[in-house]
């Protein structure tokens, strides 16, 4: 028979408390690891949304996310023109404060040319834009459904579609816009850049910057080749879609996701000594009986098998649990939570190492234990 | 003619002392004792003597501070150290304990309690639970086999406790108090099951006990005082029923 299940049992009422507990606790550990990498998807998708190889940008700038980045509109018609290049596309990316039905909200605005790179990956509810003026795509965390309106600048926006999971670094949803819209607005919201642009020369009163030029490249072009080509240009650097990708992870959200990967540590460590504990207060509950079958001649194996299988059982049912709760509530947060496969496993493989220590513990005291403890009468 | 034969429990100028200095108790000093097969032997004296201490050291339970222990014609204490490694296999293979607790598993019912001994022993988990419950039925606790040791009354619970002790057949039992928890009647069950025991399976019984109404059933009482044996009165003829 299996000392360990038939023990578990006989106090499941117990057992299955300790258990739901360390559910919740591993369920907070799972849902920081999830909120971490969350964080991380969030700011990738942004970024590999438009699908593209290279991105043109102000010349010394991280931009267009990381660091604010303005070039003249007419570059992507330059860029197109590069061989190699397929396609290009030229964007614009900005926060706004809009209102929609007397609710205000932070959008994450992002123009883009419909037909060219830069739109939304895929429209879950509605349609993408048409060519017409005030629509908008906006993503579905925004909680606006196709059909409301929005304003922001001077200008109302009706809801035509949906995204999923586009959304700033900061976490606000993005809405997706014609570029056309997009400079109108923007040149509304801060005259000054405008009066900047006619200073420059690029013609009075234009409006005709973005923030970005986005490119996709034929399989056989070189990367490297084509953005050494723009970097030519005086105004203007080529940033790749790997480094692009590296600013946002490594510099953008950096400092957050250390934050977050510092807190998950300390709360992997937490859970370990809370397992620790429980698994020897466990076991030291039990010394008189395995006092009792050290009595009546069990060996070693025996004991450990019943102490290690209670550990495991105890830590499993702890860590599915938690799993369980985080699926079930991952939708409510307001950020995404992502649990790849890959960083569950990791967890379950950690639990399970910290089972198998703090059982060693309490098997070193059960095999210390005196068969003579058990007799005390 | 019991003298001719090797004794199956040799306890040769065994002492054990608890704690040093001031707080040393000398339990036993020196107590030496022969039980051959077949033998029922009954430890008597105070409280304090030494009785539960000399039983433990002939279950291997605790260390004698000094002496050397035969059990089966095998030398397994001398010279301050025991000479086989695994205490246990032996105790499971030879010895039952019938404890003054009963100490049943709290987590297993009574015939599982049972059971659990024999399946140590290497019985399949079907063939234990068979024995164990013809054991109980013997013992005439058939009827609460699928009780939780919460569930049981005293006297219930130490016929599971016996029940387990005679699981594997040992050729020594060691009982403290058997019969502390049984009436009479049940009492005299057990010291029946016992005797029958001893003779059928060639085994010795050692039964710490101060219930006068079992004295009949042994073959020899010995009186422990301030541990040492005083006196030994051979109350029937070794291996007689009574
Ligand atoms: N673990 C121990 N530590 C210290 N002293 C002990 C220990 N066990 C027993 N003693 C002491 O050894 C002496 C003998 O104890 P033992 O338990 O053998 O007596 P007993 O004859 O079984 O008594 P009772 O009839 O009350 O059960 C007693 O003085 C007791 O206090
Ligand atoms: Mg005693």
């Amino acid at each position: 028979m299996n000392l360990a299940w038939r023990e578990i049992r006989h106090n499941s009422g117990r057992f299955v408390f300790t258990g739901v507990g360390l559910g919740l606790l591993l369920g907070v550990v799972l849902s920081m690891i999830g909120i971490y990498r969350g964080m991380v998807v969030d700011a990738l998708t942004i970024a590999r949304t438009p699908d593209v190889d290279l991105w043109v940008v102000e010349a010394n700038s991280r931009g267009p996310f990381a660091e604010s980045s303005r070039i003249p509109g007419d570059t992507r018609e330059a860029v197109a023109r590069m061989p190699g290049v397929t396609a290009a596309g030229s964007v614009t990316y900005q926060s706004v404060e809009a209102t929609a039905g007397g609710r205000k909200m932070r959008l994450y605005v992002i123009g883009y040319e419909p037909g060219r790179p830069g739109g939304p990956a895929e429209i879950i509810v509605g349609r993408g834009l048409g060519r017409s003026h005030f629509e908008i795509v906006a993503d579905r965390s925004s909680k606006l459904v196709p059909g409301d309106v929005v304003t922001f600048g001077r200008d109302r926006y009706t809801v035509v579609g949906l995204t999923a999971y586009h959304v700033s670094s900061g976490g606000d949803p993005a809405a997706f816009v014609t570029l056309r819209d997009a400079q109108q607005f923007q040149a509304e919201l801060d005259p000054a850049a405008v009066r900047l642009q006619a200073a420059r020369g690029a013609g009075s009163g234009s409006i005709d910057t973005v923030s970005a030029v986005i490119a996709r490249l034929a399989p056989a072009a070189s990367v490297e080749a084509v953005a050494a080509g723009i970097a030519r240009w005086k105004h203007l650097s080529a940033i790749a879609q790997a480094d692009q990708e590296a600013i946002l992870t490594g510099s953008h959200i950096d400092r957050a996701r250390r934050q977050i990967g510092l807190f998950t540590g300390l709360l992997l460590a937490v859970s370990a000594v809370v397992i620790a504990l429980i698994i020897y207060t466990m076991t030291m509950e039990k010394l008189k009986q395995i006092a009792t079958l050290k009595l009546i001649g069990a060996p070693d194996r025996t004991i450990t098998a019943m102490i290690v299988q209670q550990a495991l059982a105890l830590g499993l049912i702890g860590f599915f649990m938690g799993w369980a709760l985080i699926v079930a509530i991952k939708d409510i947060f307001p950020r995404r939570i992502v649990l790849d496969t890959d960083n569950v496993t990791q967890l379950g493989i950690v639990i399970v190492a910290v089972c198998l220590l703090a059982s060693g513990l309490g098997v070193r005291a059960a095999l210390k234990v005196d068969p003579a403890t058990a007799l005390g009468g | 003619m019991a003298q001719e034969r090797t004794p199956l429990v040799s306890v040769r100028g065994v002492s054990k002392h608890y704690g040093e200095g001031a707080a040393r108790v000398d339990a036993l000093k020196g107590v030496s004792i022969d039980i051959f097969p077949r033998e029922v032997v009954a430890l008597l004296g105070p409280s304090g003597s030494g009785k539960t201490t000399l039983l433990n050291v002939i279950g291997c339970i605790i260390d004698p501070s000094g002496g050397a222990l035969d059990l089966d014609g095998e030398r397994v204490f001398d010279n301050g150290k025991w000479l086989r490694d695994d205490l246990r296999r032996l105790r499971l293979e030879k010895i039952g304990f019938i404890f003054q607790a009963h100490n049943l598993l709290p987590f297993l019912d009574a015939t599982d309690n049972v059971a659990v001994a024999l399946e140590l022993a290497g019985h399949s988990q079907s063939a234990a639970r068979r024995r164990a419950v013809e054991l109980l039925d013997y013992l005439e606790i058939g009827h609460r086999r699928d009780a939780m040791p919460a569930k049981l009354s005293g006297g219930e619970a130490q016929r599971v406790a016996i029940a387990r002790a005679l699981a594997n057949s040992p050729r020594i039992i060691l009982a403290d108090e058997p019969t502390a928890a049984l009436d009479s009647k049940r009492a005299q069950i057990v010291m029946e099951l016992l005797r029958k025991l001893a003779a059928e399976q060639d085994a010795s019984i050692i039964a710490v006990t101060h219930d006068e109404k079992i004295f009949g059933y042994f073959d020899r009482v010995c009186h422990l005082r301030d541990g040492v044996i005083e006196e030994e009165t051979r109350v029937a003829p070794a291996g007689q029923s009574v």
